[in-house]
């Protein structure tokens, strides 16, 4: 006996995520589960069937989740699970704890020659917030450099559970996965919600598809959601006709209806994800519920870069490109923008660090687009003596009037890495003004610290310098902690007494002098010599706190110009002057794009 | 030749007996009994090609010169050879300036003597440095002694018109070297000095030995300096600039070098050698063997005896061997040519907008106006090509 969907009884119904760090094998175990349970025979299995972009194939991450409906009996009774895939990464917290709303349980699973790791434990805790129920599993147990009794001790410590509970699995080899398929059935309780009540149903992701729009995934919490009705978008008001719904097994598979606690898709022909939004509650517009499920949260952007193409004329086709990739990404935000130095771009926010990385490398990829992006930045909140209040999102809209006061975002951190690193952690924790809010040991030579650290110190090359002054053991998660009042000025550089905007940046007052000095001598390097004497400062307001100067040059002839010289001087020329239209001027000044894609890279002063 | 101004003949010698470190020129390094195997054979296509180009060129010739490579490795019968060639063939004018490039330690008094008896009326002497330490990095292998030897033995065959070639910006070479190898030059009484600052050109020994560090790149701060005590010395000796890289005593600058500034028709004969005709720009194969067998296929046709067949397939039908110039190009030349000579362009050969961006340049005195033509001044002549580039539309 099989349940179809809209008529299965909650009571066989598991709903569970796995929650892993990157590389800890979620993909192949959930691979593995879509071979056992027989949804996808051996023939068309492809290495991690779920991830399907390039990107998350590539780099073995999980952007967008997915959510599979699986079959599976034990002692001979069907049951149904869903195992609703979530995303693998800090910037994107907010989705991860909307996957873990839709669920009851959760697989927290971890490489048995690694151990937890900082994100791992920061979507752990969000799943124990959400009174999940953990089943612990250590993967790759197969691995010669597993240590599944140091690591089954650590999870028992972290979880409160006993070593004995901990799973163990290989999910490349399958062994310990049915064993794995069964505990989530015994383990994990089964949905509660009212069959009669009004439908509420908790969007928990939403893709968009180029042949049917918007596909919206929900986990139906109370009533039913039918084929044709009416829904209604309960924080939009947006109300839409059902034209599909159905469940992932593994390819979509149409339904008359989604039941209570069943996980399935919905379309409804919109073609932007932005009207589908993760976290709100779907209910029928005939019937519709009073109150919202809790926890729904608008996507912030937290970090902002100018996105600008390196060929001007690109500009239109960078439009179109951000436009496309916002249809399946409900928390990219763009506005057109200027820059003297750039040309015409736009202001971009992100959710993070990942997030960004993501959007730059698909404009690069999926659109063939060269770009330039400046240094990222946080929002800030000024206070002009005048009373005003300004939001500054980039640098340039900073108020030239008298501050009074100015607040920047801050974020919880903690950072897990061997207990040997804690010095060094602490250091650098420090140098990016970050304060100590506690330590704790995971087991001997594990630690994990808590750090307050404004957001604008870790956007920058906090991620790189952490992996390289841990030899690449560190992992770092981060949340937002509201906003803090500092000491925080503008630094510009001026090229030839003008200013560069591009290069204009909010930085604490102690570092701003660091700031001005660096990035006047990486200029002086990368701006090639000029036919007139080029000053570069640093100034904070008129203030300059730095200074470099780009000698004039003295000899640009060419020594012999006989014969056949003459032909080669002159398709020289020729080209060079072709390559002039590829330098922006800065007043008088001719700057490479080179120098602008290295001065803006991150990272560069770190290693000198 | 469409036009009927004078022109000029350029003959390329593309051997030396050693090869320098610093040279991307198009010449070869054979024992001397090779040598003379390939130098016959490359003799006759020498000739032959002039012949297929005076049919094509009735004007009248003002300027020869030979260069290469080193030209003086050949016999005086040789030059007589090309020479005669030349005067049979074309109108060459009674005053035309016949110029050999040669190396001093080629040179005899004999071998002076007679390469003069056969018309050639001007040395153009590779002197280069007064250092011996500077020659040894330029893997040069005469001494100074050689050159001023030289210059006395041409003086007494009847040379009345000497040039000295000097290089400076070598690395290691200091300000002072330099200005001992000005004071020589100058002390040697010559009639013309040109002054190159060191080209470090790719693929050469040199660009090799800089890239792995075993000697200095060339400064070109210190190259800067020393163009101006270049400038400085030459002129109070009497020379005036004429040139980026040319100073002469009144009416001894260099014709033939004079004819490429100034865009005029000039045959090129040899390997590797360009010429052009005020439209087309066109040019042989660079090596000397291949050089030979085309000439050689051009010239052996079943009706050798027809003198209509020595009329080459010309070089100009075949648009891999040549470039046809639009006005555009043909300005960008004049331009570029031109602001590198004393007597500049002509304002008018700009266009507005190009006029507008002539002005910075005079207010800062890089450019200097002289009745209709815009000129460069010293510190012009320095970024000449910079504000060639800057200027032009």
């Amino acid at each position: 006996m099989t349940y179809s969907p809209g008529s299965t009884d909650p009571s066989a119904i598991r709903n569970f995520s796995i929650i892993a760090h990157i590389d800890h094998g979620k993909s192949t175990l959930a691979d593995r589960m879509l071979q056992l349970t027989g949804v996808v025979d051996e023939r068309t299995m492809r290495a991690q069937y779920l991830d399907r972009m390039d990107i998350e194939r590539e780099r073995g991450i999980t952007i967008k989740s997915q959510a599979v409906r699986l079959p599976w009996e034990v002692d001979s009774t069907p049951y149904v699970l869903n195992m609703i895939d979530t995303p693998g990464h800090v910037d994107f917290t907010y989705e991860v704890s909307r996957s873990l709303a839709a669920c009851e349980g959760a697989v927290l699973l971890v490489d048995a020659a690694q151990g937890i790791e900082a994100q791992t434990l920061a979507n752990l805790y969000l799943a124990l917030e959400a009174d999940l129920t953990i089943i612990p599993v250590l993967n790759k147990i197969d691995l010669p450099g597993a240590y599944p009794d140091k690591y089954a001790a650590e999870l028992a410590h972290v979880i409160g559970c006993k070593t004995s509970d901990v799973l163990r699995v290989s999910a490349k080899t399958g062994d310990g996965v049915e064993h794995l398929l069964d505990e989530i059935v015994r383990q994990i309780p089964p949905p509660q919600g009212e069959a009669n009540a009004p439908a509420r149903a908790l969007i928990f992701d939403s893709v968009y598809d180029s042949y049917r729009g918007v596909v919206t995934y929900v986990r139906v919490v109370d009533g039913e959601l039918n084929h044709r009705e009416r829904i209604l978008m309960m924080s939009t008001k947006a109300t839409h006709e059902v034209l599909e719904v159905g469940v992932i097994s593994p390819e979509p598979t149409k339904a008359d209806a989604l039941g209570v606690g069943e996980v399935g898709y919905l379309i409804t022909g919109v073609k932007d994800v932005r009207q589908s939004r993760v976290g709100d509650t779907v209910t029928t517009s005939n019937k519709p519920a009073k109150d919202a499920l809790a926890g729904y949260r608008h996507p912030k952007p937290m970090v902002y870069a100018g996105i600008y193409p390196i060929e001007g004329s690109d500009y239109p086709v960078l439009r179109e490109a951000l436009e496309k990739l916002q249809l399946n990404d409900a928390a990219l935000v763009f506005e057109p923008e200027t820059s003297a130095a750039l040309g015409f771009g736009f202001r971009v926010g992100f959710l993070g660090l990942l997030h960004m990385e993501i959007i730059r490398e698909r404009l690069d990829r999926e659109f063939n687009l060269d770009i330039i992006s400046t240094a990222p930045n946080v929002v800030y909140r000024v206070l002009t003596e005048d009373g005003v209040e300004h939001t500054v999102m980039n640098p340039s809209e900073f108020p030239n009037g008298k501050i009074a006061q100015i607040f920047e975002p801050i974020v919880k951190a903690s950072v897990l890495a061997p207990a040997e690193f804690i010095g060094t952690l602490m250091e650098l924790c420090q140098q990016r003004r970050g304060t100590q809010t506690g330590m704790d040991y995971l087991c001997e030579d594990r630690v994990e610290l808590h750090y307050v650290l404004p957001l604008a110190e870790i956007v920058f090359d906090f991620f790189d310098n952490l992996k390289s002054r841990t030899k690449g053991y560190a992992s770092l998660d981060y949340e937002d902690a509201g906003e803090q009042e500092s000491e925080l000025v503008k630094v510009d550089i001026l090229l030839n007494s003008e200013t560069v905007d591009a290069f204009s940046a909010i930085v604490h007052k102690d570092k701003a002098y660091n700031y001005g000095v660096e990035m006047a001598s990486r200029l002086r390097k990368l701006i090639p010599r000029q036919q007139f004497e080029v000053p570069i400062q640093a100034a904070i307001g008129s203030r300059v706190i730095a200074r470099e100067t780009i000698r004039a040059i003295r000899k640009d002839v060419l020594a012999k110009c006989y014969g056949g010289d003459i032909t080669r001087k002159r398709k020289l020329l020729e080209k060079q002057k072709e390559g002039k239209k590829r330098m922006k001027m800065v007043g008088r000044v001719e700057v490479p794009q080179e120098a602008f894609v290295a001065a803006l890279s991150t990272g560069e002063s770190e290693k000198k | 030749m469409p036009t009927e101004a004078p022109i000029s003949i350029y003959i390329h010698i593309p051997w030396c007996r050693s090869r320098c470190g610093y040279c991307d020129f198009n010449t070869y390094v054979l024992p001397e009994s090779e040598r003379r195997q390939t130098q016959d054979p490359y003799l006759q296509a020498l000739v032959a090609e002039l012949r297929a180009s005076a049919n094509r060129a009735t004007n009248q010739v003002t300027t020869v010169y030979f260069g290469g490579g080193t030209p003086t490795l050949m016999d005086s019968a040789d030059y007589a050879l090309i020479l005669d060639t030349i005067a049979d063939l074309y109108d060459l004018a009674d005053d035309a300036e016949i110029t050999t490039e040669a190396n001093p330690e080629t040179l005899t008094p004999a071998h002076c003597e007679q390469i003069r008896a056969t018309g050639v009326n001007r040395l153009s002497m590779g002197m280069q440095s007064a250092s011996e330490r500077v020659l040894r990095t330029l893997d040069r292998p005469h001494t100074l002694g050689r050159v001023r030897k030289a210059v006395g033995w041409a003086r007494q065959a009847g040379f009345e018109n000497l040039s000295l070639d000097l290089i400076y910006g070598t690395p290691g070479e200091t300000m002072e070297d330099w200005l001992v190898c000005l004071d020589e030059a100058i002390d040697l009484q010559v009639e013309h000095i040109s002054a190159y600052s060191l080209i470090v050109e790719e693929n050469t020994p040199l660009a090799r030995r800089i890239a792995a560090h075993e000697v200095d790149d060339v400064d070109e701060d210190d190259v800067a300096d020393k163009y101006i005590c270049a400038d400085e010395r030459l002129s109070a000796a009497g020379f005036e600039w004429y040139e980026v890289s040319n100073w002469a005593r009144p009416g001894y600058e260099c014709r033939h070098n004079l004819a490429y500034w100034h865009c005029d028709s000039w045959l090129g004969i040899g390997a590797g050698a360009h010429s052009y005709d005020g439209r087309y720009r066109w040019w042989n194969p660079r090596h000397p063997l291949t050089y030979v067998s085309e000439i050689n296929s051009r010239t052996t046709p079943a009706k050798a005896s027809d003198r209509s067949d020595l009329i080459p397939a010309t070089p100009s039908d075949s648009t891999e061997n040549r470039e046809e110039l639009t006005e555009t190009q043909i300005r960008m030349e004049k331009v570029m040519l031109g602001l590198r000579l004393v007597e500049g362009v002509e304002a008018d050969l700009l266009t507005e907008s190009e006029l507008k961006r002539v002005d910075p340049y005079l207010e800062s005195g890089h450019l200097v106006r002289r009745g209709s033509s815009l000129a460069c001044t010293l510190q012009g002549r320095l970024i000449a090509d910079g504000i060639v580039r800057e200027i032009l539309d």
